[in-house]
């Protein structure tokens, strides 16, 4: 269980996209800063669900005080430099700055973030508290457990992450769209949290290795940030080869299995209307595949992806078929050649329509790892499978157990888990504080 | 269309920009350039005893993103031979009879004035500039600005020149003093026929913060030099203006200091300036922009029904007065259009930290009896908005549009200024009284006094 150096392949799929939004040089960073109104109560600040002071950062990009803008954000959020990148900017604190309400292109926020973070994001930027000489186990060592592990020592405890994978980073290492954020740039803000202290336990796992109640009994908390299982494939019919996917899966795949290739694939399908199958149709087609549909079993309207992330979908090419869903798939030689969809209105809005199909990802939502946090006692999920907590100091039913991001949120922004790693953090300081 | 020809102190140039002395004067291929550009006259850059100069020379003062808001610059003055010069000043003058070239100056013994003033009369010029401003290199061998601030030294050294030539004679003057009018009367004492201000700025531009050491680095040190650009214009406009005001100086007047545009020429020559002359903005883009400075006049001109850049010199001489004579009953407060508002708050900021508080956040109630005529609505367009959202409703923005205590309101601008929305915030008129009432109407009547008395009223 020891720290280990961790690598991620050099040849693999995701090397090969470039950055959608690529990073600003000091030039570009500066003249994006000076066009930055540095509102007052600025309203970009309560649209970011970290509260980063953005004019703040933005002017201290614009004077020069680049060690100053990326203290400022890390102050709200330890995983500034990821979320800079991985963020739908477009509906949060880019969406709300005046610019957009005026009708004007807005202030890159995003990019602004991201140049300062890799200017000068250090750990020497941040105080440390003395020594409490308490310690806290996370499990799961995604954006939320990393994000409370930073906030904890800082406060002055001992984190200890433990990560059932090889390597470190949670979706942020596995999920994350390449053409947002790549594997090693995961890395890079692992080794930042790592450096302020964090203990980063990979290829780890409850039940296998260790027990619930150890760590309850070795540990004065513990955070759980455990995120969703595995692609569920519920409502696809009976597979018979290859050829068939969950999007989970296969973006881990193009992230970190240097056997991952679109090679031969012609014809891809990918089932689901949110943001997970809006970044694979656009991976896919990025990567050349010639056709790319998206199915939808309801309207486009009703689609929880980002309306933004759909038309950058449209402009790469990819075509979508709604109020459809896959009935029937056809195989030759034991790989997938078909698709037949039907409609899911009633009456139906079309016969069955038969689609070439080589490459089926199913992009319909995560399993929940109910499982895994209910060996914790008196740790409960409610229906959907999403772990009950109250919503502010992150606190389960067990008052030494807290939990935050996807297996608590149900699956949100690398944000969220962020914002409700650091609030578990602060909640958990409190209470060891009063023991 | 309007004639742009000026007629300036006997020199005579097809319209009112000449380039002033300075590195784009520097050879006869450039201002030769400058000519087919569209320039209509140039001040060669400074003739002397020839000197060495330093590497590196320029320092400048950036604005944001924005480049050369103010330059700074250590050279000296021409380091070419003086035979070159005058062979290349004969050259443009033959070739470009209907451009004003005139050529700087700077001296040091009657002799040697007297000797350089002949040969310059040679090359067919059409005037002459004393240099009596360089504020850096010049003054520490007793000339330039050393000259300048002396008015008994300029009217002298003036009074040599004009016993040695038949030439128009400008005196440019150092802006390095503390009364601009005490050196342009001595250069009128001395016969000069026309003033040119300001040269630069004794200035130190920046300190490289990682040596330190000032800007511009010559090796492990810098010195102090000069400095123009955009942000000295108006410094330069303030002193063009009090000199065309001074009832006893009569003299033409060119302007320099920032000029970059049509409308930075327009308001030195709407202050008093036969013409204008430029270096910054041409070292920043170009001979060029000249092309865009004609035009602009041009057109500026049409739309005052001006015929001639001459009816527009001093024109705005009457609008300025000293402070004492202003309207004290003129009264203007803040008004806030909510339908262009963007709700960035730079305005409340601004008056709140850096003014009177009297411009609001919505959601505030006002002062009981002050007049406030959007308090009432902002605070219930804040309130409905906080609702709905609260409700759950995502289509709806918060509301953000401060309001203005008029009661409070001095009028002072800042919010206007700092509005990055046109139109958005007006400044509007409501006077105090419909009679005007000035201060020192009010002293002379005995309603106001000064502790210890005012002698000038």
């Amino acid at each position: 269980m020891a720290e280990r150096d961790w690598k991620v392949p050099a040849k693999r799929l995701e090397a090969g996209f470039e950055d959608k939004k690529p990073a600003f040089d000091a030039g570009e960073a500066l003249t994006e800063a000076s066009r930055c109104l540095y509102c007052y109560d600025a309203p970009c600040i309560p649209a970011c669900p970290t509260a980063i002071d953005i004019p703040t950062f933005i002017r201290k990009i614009g004077t020069d005080n680049l060690r100053g803008s990326a203290r400022t954000i890390l102050e709200s959020n330890l995983l500034g430099r990821s979320c800079s990148q991985v963020c739908p900017v477009e509906v949060l604190c880019e969406g709300a700055c005046v610019y957009t309400g005026w009708g004007r292109k807005p202030i890159e926020i995003g990019r602004l973030q991201r140049f300062a973070m890799e200017s000068a994001q250090s750990p020497d930027l941040l105080p440390r508290q003395p020594a409490t000489g308490h310690k806290i186990a996370l499990v799961g060592a995604g954006p939320a457990s990393l994000a409370c592990a930073g906030t904890l020592v800082q406060m002055g405890h001992e984190a200890v992450v433990f990560e059932r994978d090889a390597l470190p980073g949670g979706l942020n290492m596995t999920g994350v769209a390449p053409y947002k954020f790549r594997a090693e740039s995961t890395l890079a803000e692992v080794e930042f949290i790592r450096s302020l202290g964090v203990e980063i336990r990979t290829g780890v796992e409850i039940g296998r290795d260790f027990t619930a109640e150890q760590l309850l009994e070795d540990y004065d908390a513990v955070f759980l940030g455990v995120g969703l299982g595995s692609d569920s494939l519920r409502g696809i019919p009976a597979i018979e080869g290859t050829g068939v996917i969950g999007a989970v899966q296969w973006i881990r795949g193009m992230k970190l299995d240097p056997a991952t290739s679109v090679d031969g694939v012609g014809h891809a399908i990918v089932v689901g209307g949110g943001n997970t199958a809006l970044d694979v149709v656009q991976e896919l087609a990025t990567l050349g595949v010639p056709s790319v549909h998206m199915v939808y079993r309801r309207g486009l309207a009703d689609m929880s992806g980002y309306a933004h992330e759909f038309k950058n979908a449209r402009n790469v090419g990819v075509r979508a078929v709604e109020h459809a869903t896959p009935a029937k798939l056809e195989w030759r030689d034991g790989r997938l050649v078909g698709v037949s969809l039907e409609s899911t209105q009633s009456p139906a809005s079309f016969e069955s329509r038969d689609m070439p199909c080589d490459l089926l990802v199913v992009a319909t939502g995560q399993g929940r790892l109910r499982d895994l946090v209910e060996q914790f006692p008196q740790v409960e999920c409610d229906q959907s499978g999403r772990v009950v907590a109250e919503p502010e100091s992150l606190v389960t039913g067990n008052p030494r157990v807290f939990t935050g991001g996807d297996c608590y949120n149900g699956g949100k922004e690398v944000v969220n888990a962020a914002a409700e790693g650091q609030r578990a953090a602060r909640a958990i300081d409190e209470l060891l504080r009063q023991g | 269309m309007p004639d742009l020809s000026i007629d300036f102190a006997g020199i005579r140039s097809p319209n009112p920009f000449w380039l002033a002395s300075a590195p784009p004067t520097n050879s006869g291929d450039q201002i030769m350039r400058a000519f087919d550009a569209g320039w209509g006259g140039a001040v060669w850059k400074t003739l002397g005893t020839p000197i060495i100069n330093v590497s590196s020379r320029l320092g400048s003062v950036d604005l944001g993103d924005r480049r050369m808001m103010g330059l700074n610059n250590i050279e000296l003055i021409t380091d070419r031979p003086l035979d070159v010069n005058l062979r290349e000043i004969a050259e443009v003058k033959k070739k470009y009879p209907h451009h004003a070239v005139i050529v700087s100056l700077m001296f040091d013994t009657p002799e040697e004035w007297a000797d350089i003033l002949k040969r310059c009369e040679d090359t067919g010029c059409d005037g002459v500039e004393l240099n009596f401003g360089c504020p850096h290199g010049m003054c520490e061998r007793g000339m330039g600005s050393a000259v300048g601030q002396e008015p008994k030294v300029l009217t002298e050294l003036v009074k040599w020149v004009m016993d040695s030539t038949t030439l128009p004679v400008i005196a440019k003057l150092t802006p390095n003093v503390s009364e601009i009018v005490d050196p342009a009367l001595a250069a009128q004492a001395g016969g000069a026929h026309a003033v040119s201000l300001i040269n630069t700025i004794k200035s130190v531009v920046g300190v490289d913060l990682d040596r330190l050491v000032p800007v511009p680095r010559v090796n492990d040190a810098s010195s102090h030099g000069g400095y123009c650009g955009p942000a000295v214009k108006p410094i330069a406009l303030r002193m063009v203006a009090e000199l065309f005001r001074q009832p006893d100086f009569s003299l033409p007047i060119s302007g320099i200091g920032g000029i970059s545009s049509w409308r930075d020429a327009a308001e030195f020559i709407a202050l008093g300036a036969g013409s204008v002359q430029v270096c910054t903005a041409v070292m920043h883009h170009g001979y060029r922009i000249v092309e865009d400075m004609i035009e602009g006049l041009d057109e500026y001109l049409v739309s005052k029904n001006m015929s001639s850049v001459q009816e527009l010199v001093g024109a705005a001489n009457a609008g300025f007065r000293e402070w004492g004579e202003l309207d004290l009953n003129y009264h203007v407060v803040a008004k806030i259009d909510e339908a262009k508002c963007i709700g960035c708050n730079l305005c409340h900021v601004a008056c709140w930290d850096g003014a009177h508080q009297c411009i609001h956040m919505p959601g505030t109630a006002a002062i009981e009896g002050h007049v406030a005529p959007m308090a009432a609505t902002a605070k219930k367009r804040a309130f409905e908005a906080a609702s709905l959202i609260a409700s759950g409703r995502t289509d709806v923005e918060p509301y953000r549009v401060p309001w203005v205590d008029e009661t409070e309101c001095v009028g002072c601008n800042l919010c206007w200024l700092v509005c990055p929305v046109s139109g958005c915030i007006e400044m509007v008129e409501q006077r105090r009284a419909p009679e005007t009432d000035t201060w020192n109407d009010r002293v002379r009547e005995g309603r106001d006094f000064v502790p210890g008395g005012l002698k000038d009223i």
